[in-house]
């Protein structure tokens, strides 16, 4: 296991502004009379906000370049005559700096007025009203008259994009988010026009915004002048709760704040942002992390169970009918049929714990060896080579960090836009060399110290080549100086994408491994591809990618299944088709339209399907049971680099159950002891101190529950806690020796792999069955076919690419 | 940019260009001259004007905008053919600027920023021309005309008019 570093409790998120600064000597300057030390060329209004003071300010904004265009941040040095800026003055020894004085709140004031003289003070009505920076300044400073009596100039408030809104008059040019545009996206839609009391932030179309729709520059902005167009007008801030949770769209996992407000049906989500800017995101989500979440609240979203009726239509019922109904018939064909004779397919949508269960349900109690998913990477290949080596498995903030990496495949800006926002970040605050290798022309060149083309067929090529065939490649200009230039690289983080599984990802991954230093992290498409991958949702492999037989501890919690390979989810489809098969059991995917099933073919079977939606393969299901999207639950997922992250229920839909809480309803209803699948209440009686979380003690109750979480003693009361299932998958799940103390404070916990893995050549001969789907910047499949905002911004999207090629 | 690309702009002054962008270690950093060079061939900077310039230098059209929209003296609109440009900072103001300008606004029916109906005047107020010893001063595209009074304006209209018809 490799923990997080401590300090990253309390700086998460926080990219090292100069990172050069940490191989500068301290040095020790005086701050209101207390005594500081810091690298000598922090940044002094940095150098105080680590010290706990905390220097105002709107321009500077950490990661981006200096401004020094507010003033907010003045302060007074000694000997120095005029009032210095925080923002760009950088610490040396012996200096002496006062933060708060009367000549420096006048100071503030002043500005504060100039920046009111034109604003509309229309905190009443603005979006930012209640977390508005210059709200809270004007507030502190009190610029509650004005020297100044010239009339307000208004302008009307402009749509930039379905998405973006801007309003100019309550802008104070802090200039955030054209750096943030610019530096932070490399996207540079955003700059000032015009000068003086006229200047004024610009979009690149003229009036409106040709750019990745990803919001950042709403985030950013310090008051009210750019808002979101999915929640203008919507609610006010200290209306909504705010949950922490994993955005649902693509398997990089950002850290996405839910803001919910009580609705006639549950929760709804009004607004995603990152709030707190922690995990390994920090700033940033894309536009799907920010805008798309109303499919929650889609008219299309299942809240019903549905009994196919003797018509052969599928009717609503209750979900005791629907349960009991699911389980007489699989005990029907299990009792008719024996084991193996229904097939599951799962998702990688659902959390960590769904997939524990569902394979611990299908392998115990439908004694079911076919098991599968949609796998968009070929993790197991990767596990297995990875099995006995330590330290090679790439996190993200490994990724973001280091010094060298070589992105192989995959088009990260438009299918994992963190990883996007990573690798800028690290090039431009860290000097990081990026080497990109690629049959197609892809944005992150553009920070690519070194970038190599050819055809689709090059990538296997370009691993010979690296491993020192020195005829591979030979007729691809700039191949000679690529490898040399990777050779020389003491540390490499390796990031590829789903161009390599199977016998490349081995080759690839061979020369990583005959060299120190080199990392590997592999791309995969949902948000818990990764996840359901090492939960074991293959019919040949366990949670932790063990073989089928063995002896140990997940092969005791497993007993009693059959132990001989099973089949995939074409074959899977196939038996279905054919009478092989009595039953399907189908968790968040649609398998019908991946395949192309044809319609009717799976008559014979009896299908059941959870999901969100009536998706091709529900409307052919006998029972369809509605599910809880990932807003709407509480577990955990793991992103495409191995980071474990809690996901907290945010949302509630009346009428729909989590797929785990579906998962031991079943197991009930087919008479299983629903004890020997969810491990709850071990502990012999009831150990909390219930009663105590409120009233007077109830500060002490609640460390005393942290304290009992962080090590895993927390009392598991129900067999729908998902939180019993992690207690077995921390236990028997090989690289899932998590970090709970990270993990329930709302950072990522990194996996590593473990040994004893299925032997790589057996790996190899098997299908590896990956299909990439390579999802947009807009585009997540089901759940962004039925996301409003994002069908929006495609079709915006899609009317200005038609405009650019007239 | 290669010979053969389009171009707005007269053989001469694409070459001009071509030169002014290898000239400083930055390319955007002949943005201006350009702009300035641009404007005085084709009399304003238009859309293309910008798009071109940004397509030479290899930076965007925002860009361009970000910087043409800081400067006074770059325009986005069509100007007469001859830009009477009035001074009415300190030196030209105390002695007299106002009333020239004010006399230009009267014989020419228009105002700040105007163009009169026949294309051939444009008047704009501005600020310090760098003539102040001979203040109230006045600048006709590039041509200066100092020690005014009020009494002169029509003289020198007339002989920009003359100018005109005379084909030059």
């Amino acid at each position: 296991m490799r923990t997080t570093p401590k300090s990253s409790l309390f700086e998460a998120g926080q990219p090292n502004v100069d990172e050069k600064s940490e191989c500068m000597a301290d040095v020790t300057f005086t701050v209101d009379g207390k005594k500081l030390t810091a690298p000598a060329g922090t940044l002094l209004i940095e150098a105080c906000r680590k010290a706990g003071i905390e220097i105002p300010a709107f321009c500077y904004y950490p990661g981006l370049s200096l401004q020094a265009a507010c003033r907010m941040c003045v302060v007074r040095q000694e000997k120095v005559p005029k009032l210095q800026t925080a923002c760009t003055t950088p610490v040396a020894e012996g200096q002496v700096f006062i933060t708060e004085s009367a000549e420096i709140a006048q100071a503030r004031k002043a500005t504060l007025q100039l920046l009111l003289g034109n604003h509309p003070l229309d905190c009443p009505v603005c979006d930012a009203g209640g977390e508005c920076e210059l709200q809270d300044m004007t507030f502190k400073y009190g610029a509650g008259e004005s020297l100044y009596v010239e009339a307000k100039q208004h302008r009307e408030e402009q749509k930039w994009s379905p998405v973006v809104y801007f309003d100019r008059p309550r802008c104070i040019l802090c200039y955030r988010c054209v750096r943030m545009c610019g530096e932070g996206m490399d996207v540079w839609a955003l700059g000032i026009q015009n000068r003086g009391v006229t200047a004024v932030i610009a979009p690149n179309g003229g009036d409106h915004l040709d750019c990745e729709q990803c919001g950042m520059c709403i985030d950013v902005c310090p008051v009210g002048a750019l808002t979101s167009g999915t929640y203008r007008y919507k609610s006010r801030p200290w209306e909504m709760n705010h949950v922490s949770t994993v955005c649902t769209h693509c398997a990089d996992g950002c850290k996405v704040t839910l803001g919910v407000r009580s609705a006639n049906d549950g929760m709804e989500i009004v607004r995603a942002d990152n709030r707190d800017k922690s995990g390994i995101n920090g700033d940033f989500l894309c536009a799907k992390g920010r805008f798309g979440f109303d499919f929650v609240e889609s008219a299309e979203r299942l809240t019903q169970p549905l009994v196919r009726n003797a018509a052969g239509v599928l009717e609503p019922t209750t979900w005791e009918k629907a349960i009991k109904h699911v389980g007489q018939r699989f005990g029907a064909i299990l009792h008719e049929h024996g084991a193996g004779s229904i097939g599951v397919i799962g998702s990688t949508r659902t959390t960590n714990e769904e997939n524990y269960l569902l394979q611990k349900f299908a392998r115990t109690v439908l004694r079911t060896q076919h098991i599968d998913h949609e796998r968009t990477g070929d993790y197991a290949t990767f596990h297995g080579l990875l099995a006995g080596s330590k330290e090679r498995a790439a996190s993200h903030r490994d990724i973001a960090a280091a010094p060298a990496i070589l992105l192989l495949g995959g088009n990260p800006t438009e299918e994992h836009p963190l990883l996007a926002w990573s690798l800028r970040t690290n090039v431009r605050l860290h000097q990081a060399r990026l080497y990109v290798a690629n049959s197609k022309a892809i944005r992150l060149e553009r920070q690519a110290a070194h970038s190599l083309h050819f055809s689709e067929d090059g990538y296997d090529a370009l691993v010979r080549r690296l491993s020192g065939d020195g005829a591979a490649l030979a007729d691809v200009t700039g191949a000679g100086a690529f490898c040399d230039a990777l050779g020389a690289e003491e540390s490499l983080v390796v990031v590829c994408g789903a161009e390599f599984r199977g016998a490349s990802l081995a080759a690839l991954m061979r020369w990583g491994l005959s060299r120190p230093g080199v990392k590997f992290a592999l791309l995969s498409d949902s948000v818990n591809a990764r996840g359901a991958a090492d939960m074991g949702l293959y019919p040949d492999l366990l949670p932790g990618y063990l073989p089928l037989a063995g002896e140990q501890p997940l092969h005791d919690a497993l007993a009693g299944m059959p132990t001989t390979s099973g089949k995939d989810a074409t074959a899977m489809l196939e038996a279905a088709a054919g009478g092989g098969l009595q039953g399907l059991l189908v968790v968040g995917a649609d398998p019908f339209a991946a395949h192309g099933v044809t319609e009717g073919a799976l008559k014979n079977a009896f299908v059941v399907v959870q999901d969100c939606f009536l998706t091709r393969t529900a409307a052919e299901a006998d029972v369809v049971l509605p599910t809880a999207s990932l807003y709407e639950k509480t577990g955990t997922v793991t992103n495409c680099y191995g980071d474990v992250q809690m996901v907290r229920k945010a949302a509630d839909k009346a009428g729909v159950k989590s797929d785990f809480e579906i998962l031991v309803r079943m197991a009930g209803a087919m008479g299983v002891d629903v004890r020997t699948l969810v491990p709850f209440g071990e502990f012999q009686g009831v150990r909390a101190d219930m009663g105590q979380t409120r009233g007077a003690q109830a500060g002490e109750a609640d460390r005393h529950a942290v304290w009992l979480a962080a090590n895993g003693l927390e009392p598991k009361l129900s067999p729908f806690d998902p939180f019993a299932i992690l207690d077995e998958m921390e236990r028997l799940v090989q690289g899932y020796a998590l970090d709970r103390l990270n993990l329930f404070a709302g950072n990522e916990s990194s996996t590593e792999p473990g040994t004893g893995f299925v032997s790589i050549d057996a790996l190899l001969q098997r299908k590896d069955g990956v299909v990439a789907t390579h999802p947009g910047l807009f585009d997540s499949g089901l759940l962004s076919e039925r996301t409003g905002a994002l069908q929006a911004i495609g079709k915006y999207q899609a009317a200005q690419a038609a405009q650019a090629a007239d | 940019m290669s010979a053969e690309a389009m171009t707005l702009f007269s053989p001469e002054l694409a070459a001009r260009l071509d030169a002014l962008v290898e000239r400083y270690p930055a390319r955007r950093s002949a943005l201006i001259p350009m702009l300035l060079y641009a404007q005085d061939e084709v009399g304003y900077l238009s859309d293309a004007v910008i798009d071109e310039v940004a397509r030479r230098i290899g930076i965007t059209p925002l860009d361009v905008r970000n910087v043409a929209t800081y400067y006074s003296m770059l325009r986005f609109q069509p100007a007469g053919k001859f830009n009477v440009q009035v001074c009415t900072n300190i030196s030209c103001m105390l002695r007299g600027g106002y009333k020239i300008f004010d006399r230009f606004q009267e014989r020419l029916g228009i105002g700040h920023k105007g163009v009169t109906a026949d294309g051939l005047f444009s008047l704009e107020e501005v600020e310090c021309i760098g003539a102040c010893c001979w203040a109230p001063a006045i600048q006709v595209n590039y041509d200066f005309h100092d020690e005014l009074t009020e009494e002169q304006v029509d003289a020198i209209l007339a002989q920009y008019r003359s100018q005109n018809a005379g084909g030059r």
